[in-house]
């Protein structure tokens, strides 16, 4: 399993490869389309975060010493972001998720998505990755 | 406001050297030129307002009401001025029923905080299905003091007001009626008439909430008897943070003070003070001097190009874009038919989520709203997530439009 600063530095790599905005949208979308990224079950008002443009949900696990988180979003755009949150942070151990930053989302050209006022609820989805990875890790301790 | 027989207008209306006025409208988004279709939330401000703000804070910039200056006195007519212009467009009997306010917002809550001074819990206010979240949450706080019931007058699926059920909800009970006068989301103008005059039979006082009205129609308070009426400048070519609240003189005089301050006092001491009269009453504080002079000037300007133009312009916009729109497969509008309604379109296309066709569509170039548009009720209604929503002013073009439909089409296709 590679480490979360690998997997960023893989997925700008990919980015890298394509020449303007809409070959990137399309390969988000893509992203967005193909992961079965949650499952059906845990799609429930508890795990929901609210944003004014999208809906976002989110479930985490603990596996052994890592966490293991699922998403999805009723935007597809939204969806595609979270397939590489998912990426980055699933599968790794809680004190590697809580001290990570989200910067490779800005160097590939994404960044507005992550914007606060963008209330799409991606923002309030990585604090909540960060919660249930410090959740876990008073767990495991 | 609609005009069927309107096929020369597009060529008789001079959009083409309309849209000179507005420097924003000649910069690029994403490398594209800009598509602004986002009017119902902001609508852009022409040089010659742009102008009056420099002026402003060039030349005269002090503060008014109370400086024995030159400046000072400058200013305080320039905004006295301002506010005969408003009153003279909304036909006020008085100028000082004419409080300046930030906006729609400040203005319905300033009558919502006057109000719980006077409802009691057995007192019932009616609310439409059709609100902005800033006509409802208000009223649900007054209601909260004073213990009086809210009833939602309900909406029905073309996105016009239930008025069968409005006669139904209405009692001697009900002693406020808040209606827009057209919704924000779906740009329903909805029949204030007969809700107010309804309204007036069982002693029911009426707040229409004008916001996206007034870019498009000009109100006539007086004809309408209407007893609240409230208005924002950035929807009519003016800058952010002023607005209006036109009430009664004696509805005013019953509503205590909202704010405390300079300006609108009488006299003060630690014993005991006095208030000023309308309209400083309820303007306390240094006001938005230069927004509210700039305010004056969007009206002139607008009435440079005439309000019958201006409406009949867009409806034929209105018109070309539902036309365009609806040719495209899996199109779903919605809100009524295009003569009861504004220049706004509220749609969606079938599996297509509003907030990735609004990211698709910006960067084009072409800004349009998506989400909720703050009224969520309405969307609750229609069982959707949000909508987008195009709305068109007098210096947007049918070329324009050509642009945002190969744009959505675009979009479609990428998110299918």
């Amino acid at each position: 399993m590679s480490n979360l600063k690998q997997i960023q530095e893989e997925i700008v790599d990919e980015f890298a490869l394509f020449d303007d905005w809409m070959q990137r949208y399309e390969y988000m979308i893509e992203l967005g389309k193909s992961l079965p990224i949650i499952d059906a079950s845990k799609k429930t008002d508890n795990n929901i975060i609210k944003g004014c443009q999208s809906r976002v949900w989110l479930h985490a696990d603990l596996n052994e010493d890592k966490v293991v988180y699922s998403a999805d979003s009723d935007a597809i755009i939204t969806k595609g972001i979270i397939a590489l949150l998912i990426r980055v942070f699933s599968n790794q151990h809680p004190d590697d998720i809580i001290g990570a930053d989200t910067k490779f989302i800005d160097e590939i050209g994404l960044k507005e998505h992550l914007s606060p006022t963008r209330a799409n609820g991606l923002v309030s989805m990585i604090n909540q990755i960060k919660n249930y990875a410090i959740v876990y890790k008073t767990q495991l301790s | 406001m609609a005009n069927k027989q309107s096929l020369d207008t597009t060529l008789s209306f001079p959009v083409e050297k309309i849209k000179k006025d507005f420097p924003i409208l000649q910069r690029e988004v994403n490398g594209h030129p800009l598509v602004y279709f986002d009017n119902a939330a902001t609508s852009q401000t022409p040089q010659q307002v742009i102008d009056v703000i420099a002026d402003y804070y060039q030349n005269y910039n002090a503060n008014i009401h109370r400086g024995v200056h030159t400046l000072s006195q400058i200013a305080t007519d320039a905004y006295e001025q301002a506010r005969e212009k408003i009153r003279a467009h909304f036909n006020a009997n008085k100028s000082y029923e004419i409080i300046f306010t930030a906006g729609t917002t400040h203005a319905i809550n300033l009558v919502a905080n006057g109000y719980t001074s006077l409802l009691s819990k057995e007192d019932e206010v009616l609310v439409s299905a059709l609100e902005h979240h800033s006509n409802i949450v208000p009223w649900q706080i007054m209601c909260e003091k004073t213990g009086a019931t809210l009833k939602v007058i309900p909406m029905l699926e073309n996105g016009e007001l239930d008025m069968l059920a409005f006669d139904q909800l209405l009692s001697n009970k009900t002693k406020l009626v808040f209606v827009n006068h057209v919704s924000n989301a779906l740009g329903t103008i909805n029949p204030i008439e007969e809700i107010i005059k309804k309204a007036h039979q069982v002693g029911a006082k009426v707040l229409i909430d004008g916001a996206q009205a007034a870019p498009h129609i000009q109100a006539d308070v007086q004809a309408l008897d209407v007893d609240f009426y409230t208005v924002s400048a950035h929807k009519m070519c003016g800058p952010t943070g002023v607005g209006v609240l036109y009430g009664k003189e004696e509805l005013l005089n019953l509503m205590p003070p909202y704010q405390g301050g300079g300006e609108m006092i009488a006299e003060v001491s630690f014993e005991k003070t006095t208030y000023a009269g309308l309209p400083h009453k309820f303007e306390a504080g240094t006001p938005n001097i230069c927004g509210g002079i700039a305010f004056g000037a969007a009206l002139d300007y607008m009435h440079s190009i005439g309000f019958d133009n201006i409406a009949t312009y867009e409806n034929e916009l209105l018109v070309y874009a539902t036309e365009k729109l609806s040719e495209i497969e899996g199109t779903r509008i919605f809100g009524t038919s295009t003569d009861k309604k504004t220049a706004v379109i509220s749609f969606n296309f079938e599996g297509i989520h509003p907030y990735d066709a609004g990211t698709i569509l910006d960067k084009l170039g072409i800004a349009v709203r998506t989400g909720h548009h703050c009224a969520q009720p309405i969307m609750d209604f229609y069982a959707i997530p949000g909508t987008i929503r195009a709305s068109f002013a007098f210096y947007n073009t049918k070329a324009e439009i050509d642009l945002m439909i190969n744009a959505l089409k675009k979009a479609k296709m990428m998110l299918s």
